[in-house]
């Protein structure tokens, strides 16, 4: 069974659609990139996978759940990493992470460990004192990461993980991510061809609410004859009919 | 437990914020004090300190409307609110959490301004309890009210209607710093219909232990506050879906 599948999934706001007629399957363990422009359609998407918001038309099984009728089941499974960064600000970083636990309904015992173990995978120690408003912007991401880690999910959404980051937090984060790889399935949306690159096993590219192409990335390179993915990922955003 | 830890969240988030501080207790106790020395010089009524003190109390819940309001609409606009939203954290989950550490501050609030007021003249008694306490419900109203503009409006908006308007709201239409019959005609009968005047004129009466004039004013506050309950109820689930 794939950790996520779309089954054409459908959002529309009003005259605008967002997602348009998704098919999709994530196996289980994969690292899978969501690339496109802006409005392409990838927030939306991990929205519906993540039962922020209910698709229009169509459905999604995401660790073997419906996102329309057992959303209950799938956010017990899931973790989410949203687009800005979603901390608690007068919290400290520590008790940012408790929070998380206390939602979850973890013991005591269990939080401290948790806590523990987060903090030393993410480099936390040192500022779990501090309150989360104060952390540096790649700092507060990696924590931000951290909360959504709490629930032990099998399945991590990731909206434009290193989005504003300066070139050192972001390799870092990205050294972080692929520490994650192959022991949950994450899907990532993103700008940052390189980032999309470097992580992931399999890409999709959006436009315009279409998943236009899904592959690995020398697969993409080689059916449009370009020498970097950049390069392919222009080629096949431009030839696109939609 | 999960709602606990929610509302713990909450009261920190609150309590943590010095601005919160500083225009909770500090604003209010400031005109307080002031109005008192003015008192001392030139004497009104209105501003003897069983009656300003009452008065500061009630005015002073204005700014748990803003506390509350601004902690929801910072939540939803850092994205807090999205990340919760995909957790088992349900819709009543949110609204009690949000509400229930809120309560505690506004009587720890009202319990500071009277308790400001005693050297001032006001006679400690268990009628001050009372008044205490009987905040209760006009609390609840500011609160859902503080729920109702947090889920409707940007940080930014809720500063200008919770900020200025509710608190100069709040202060003209409640009696405390004019008598309304100086205004008399529509703007009094305004004033009536809203929840502001009574629950002066409620706080008052408790004060002076007139338990039973006080209680006919709880009657519209509680129904404010059961109306402003279920448009906060309501209109937070109807943002929770649209995310």
């Amino acid at each position: 069974m794939p950790a996520i599948q779309t089954t054409e999934l459908v959002k529309r706001y009003k005259d605008v659609t967002a997602v348009d007629h998704m098919n999709l399957e994530i196996e289980k363990g994969e690292l899978f990139a969501l690339l496109g422009v802006n409005g392409a359609g990838k927030t939306t998407a991990i929205k519906m996978l993540s039962c922020l918001t209910s698709p229009t038309e169509g459905d999604a099984l995401v660790g073997g759940f419906s996102v329309r009728k057992e959303s209950d089941k799938v956010k017990r499974r899931i973790g989410v990493s949203p687009q800005e960064t979603a901390v608690a600000p007068n919290l400290t970083a520590e008790e940012n992470l408790a929070l998380m636990c206390g939602i979850y309904g973890f013991s005591q015992e269990k939080t401290k460990e948790k806590i523990k173990a987060l903090s030393a995978q993410f480099h936390l120690e040192d500022v779990s004192k501090r309150k989360a408003a104060k952390l540096s912007g790649g700092v507060m991401r990696r924590l931000s990461i951290a909360m959504a880690l709490i629930s032990e999910p099998e399945i991590l959404f990731m909206d434009e993980p290193t989005l504003g980051l300066d070139v050192i937090a972001r390799r870092d984060l990205w050294d972080m991510i692929e520490s994650l790889k192959g022991r949950i399935t994450i899907i990532l949306t993103t700008h940052y061809m390189e980032e999309a690159y470097r992580l992931a096993d399999r890409i999709g590219i959006m436009k315009s609410g279409k998943l236009l192409k899904v592959g690995a990335a020398e697969e993409m390179m080689r059916m449009s004859g370009a020498d970097d993915f950049e390069s392919a990922f222009i080629s096949i955003v431009k030839e696109a009919d939609v | 437990m999960k709602m606990m830890t929610f509302a713990k969240r909450n009261a920190k988030e609150i309590l943590r914020d010095p601005i919160n501080l500083g225009f909770g207790l500090g604003f209010p106790l400031a005109l307080l004090f002031l109005l008192s020395a003015i008192q001392a010089n030139i004497p009104a009524p209105l501003f003897e300190i069983d009656s300003l003190a009452p008065g500061v109390a009630v005015f002073s819940l204005s700014f748990v409307t803003l506390f509350s309001a601004t902690l929801i609409s910072k939540d939803r606009e850092s994205a807090l609110l999205q990340r919760l939203y995909t957790t088992p954290l349900t819709g009543m989950d949110f609204i009690i959490g949000y509400m229930l550490p809120v309560l505690p501050i506004s009587l720890m609030q009202a319990g500071v301004c009277y308790l400001a007021a005693v050297p001032l003249g006001l006679h400690l008694s268990i009628n001050v309890i009372c008044a205490i306490i009987g905040m209760l419900p006009m609390a609840l109203f500011n609160i859902a009210l503080g729920l109702l503009c947090g889920s409707l409006l940007g940080v930014k908006q809720v500063g200008g209607v919770c900020g200025a308007l509710l608190t100069n709201l709040s202060a003209w239409l409640s009696g405390v710093w004019f008598d309304l019959k100086l205004v008399g005609g529509a703007f009094e009968k305004i004033a009536r219909f809203l929840p502001f005047i009574h629950a002066v004129e409620m706080e008052k009466a408790l004060v002076r232990g007139e338990f039973a004039l006080a209680g006919t004013h709880i009657l519209p506050i509680i129904a404010y506050g059961v109306c402003a309950l279920a448009l906060a109820a309501m209109f937070f689930i109807r943002q929770m879906k649209k995310q």
